[in-house]
């Protein structure tokens, strides 16, 4: 089953990245890598920090288009993995592991193939 | 809250704690339903916190709780009458229950809980979950967190559990002679499980693991009380107790993770040690040697270093090697390549290794860990590198990846 790992950072750890903090890359290379040595790596991206990102809703007809980030909370959507495991408790275990748990928050979510196959076709 | 209803809750908190088990486990001796017992045991939980702040403690708070307990369980027993035939249960609630409550005494079953918790007709996964919750009254939120599973899992899990434990008529009772080892197996390990395996030096600390030490210490003496004879149970206690007698040393002054090679001999507990010693030799005198007293000497070796300074590897690895023929696990592999590598050379660790199957290894942490040290010892830098890697992404507490990633260079 494939599970995305939604990861949530704290400001602090944002600052670390840019300030090239050497255990902050050091830690998440580790993790990387064992995941692909593992075999349950399927991809996965950091994303800009949440200043960056930019919403838009379209009400009655009406675009609002605001800075910022979706949500106002202490940690932001900071990146997201997709692996691949046998279970969800195989998942909590692989996602304790990850630097952002033990800083921020990991959430772990099942992928929805079916709904996907009923749009793509 | 005034002082006496903090009072109040203070009481029922320490019966709920002393007493919950032996409760749920009498309660259900008979009966076979843990679910029920447990759910009429909360409801008396709760009935004692208003009655106990209006009318103050009673005297035998105990056997007010099962009393009150008692009568909830008839009323859902008679509710059940209508779908089913309870009668000699309900016999039994309304007859037998009688004597004890009135003065206050009644068997203590958990022996039988614990056996029933770990018996073979449920799935091993769950014998410590189920221990924990039964007879140490566990919550499964808190369960779940320890064994880092989905709560709204765990509680299904745990509901399944007792159901099968209903339905499928698992005795309450303690095995016979014949079967007894094997039983008797099972349940030290569930009490195992609770103390938090990966108790490694180079695993990471388990908080969770932390947290339920005193409760499986406790749940070992309470088996050591009631089978006084048996050399694993001696062996068990005595293994906790080395651990335990390590607690202070684990961390250093900001945290950091300290390995039991660094750890300072002076901040161990010797009283703690020696109680592990006391339990080793009264194993020792029953002339039966398993797993659980042969991991206990392994720790005893360790212990040693407080008086003599330095670590016996040799006897280390002896022990390991007689350990990995009754208990041949990935931690016993793993373990014997660490004391090899300690005592004799490197090489002769590193064969030990890769002849570990690598699909069985390619996610778990101390492996990767003792691979890096030895690959290191041999001077294969880069390969090192990339074991460390491994370990630290593997590593799930902050402090053994701040220490492996400090290591690693």
């Amino acid at each position: 089953m494939q599970y995305a790992f939604l990861i949530y950072e704290t400001p602090q750890a944002f600052a670390s990245r840019s300030e090239d903090k050497a255990t902050y890359t050091a830690a998440w290379k580790a993790y990387y890598n064992a995941a692909l040595e593992a075999g349950i790596y399927v991809g996965g991206d950091p994303l800009e920090p949440p200043e960056t990102g930019t919403t838009v809703r379209v009400k009655d007809g009406k675009r609002r288009v605001q800075d910022g980030p979706f949500a106002d909370t202490k940690e932001q959507l900071g990146g997201f993995m997709i692996v691949e495991l046998p279970s969800l408790d195989a998942a909590l275990e692989w996602a304790a592991r990850c630097p952002t748990a033990s800083s921020g928050v990991v959430e772990v979510r099942p992928l929805a193939p079916e709904t996907k196959r009923r749009v793509t076709g | 809250m005034n002082s006496a209803d903090q009072d109040t809750h203070w009481t029922i908190e320490r019966v709920a704690r002393e007493s919950y088990g032996r409760l749920v486990a009498f309660l259900s001796a008979h009966t076979r339903d843990v679910a029920s017992a447990e759910d009429a045991l909360s409801e008396a939980l709760v009935a004692a916190l208003t009655s106990w702040s209006r009318d103050g403690v009673p005297k035998n708070p105990e056997a007010w709780l099962l009393t009150t307990a008692r009568h909830r369980l008839i009323d859902v027993i008679r509710h059940q009458r209508v779908v089913d035939e309870s009668e000699p249960t309900l016999l039994f609630l309304t007859q037998q229950f009688k004597e004890p409550t009135s003065s206050g005494e009644f068997p203590d079953e958990r022996l039988k809980l614990l056996f029933v918790c770990a018996h073979p007709a449920i799935d091993p996964a769950m014998h410590t979950p189920l221990m924990l919750q039964t007879v140490l009254g566990l919550d499964a939120m808190r369960i779940a967190n320890a064994f880092l599973i989905a709560p709204t899992t765990m509680g299904q899990r745990l509901v399944r559990a007792k159901k099968k434990i209903r339905d499928s008529g698992i005795p309450f009772e303690v095995p016979q002679p014949s079967e007894l080892p094997q039983r008797l197996d099972a349940a030290l390990e569930a009490i195992y499980g609770a103390f938090g395996i990966g108790w490694d030096d180079m695993a990471g600390i388990d908080q969770s693991g932390q947290e339920l030490a005193e409760e499986a210490i406790w749940l070992a003496r309470v088996l050591l009380h009631l089978m006084p004879k048996e050399a694993e149970v001696q062996g068990l206690l005595a293994l906790m107790l080395y651990c335990e007698s390590r607690r202070a040393a684990r961390r250093g002054k900001r945290g950091e993770y300290v390995p039991l090679s660094e750890q300072d001999t002076q901040l161990w507990s010797v009283a703690l040690i020696q109680e592990a010693e006391n339990h080793l030799s009264e194993a020792a005198k029953l002339g039966r040697i398993g797993r659980f007293q042969l991991e206990a000497a392994i720790q005893s070796v360790h212990a040693e270093r407080a008086r003599t300074g330095q670590t016996e590897w040799n006897a280390i690895a002896v022990f390991y090697q007689q350990l990995s023929r009754i208990s041949p696990t990935l931690g016993t592999q793993i373990g014997y390549a660490a004391a090899i590598m300690e005592s004799r050379e490197a090489d002769a660790a590193l064969q030990l290794l890769d002849a570990i199957e690598q699909d069985a290894v390619s996610s778990y942490q101390p492996y990767w860990a003792v691979r890096a040290h030895v690959l290191r010892r041999l001077g294969r830098t880069r390969e090192a590198l990339n074991a460390f890697d491994r370990a630290i992404g593997l590593a799930e507490d902050p402090a053994a990846k701040q220490f492996l990633l400090k290591k690693r260079g």
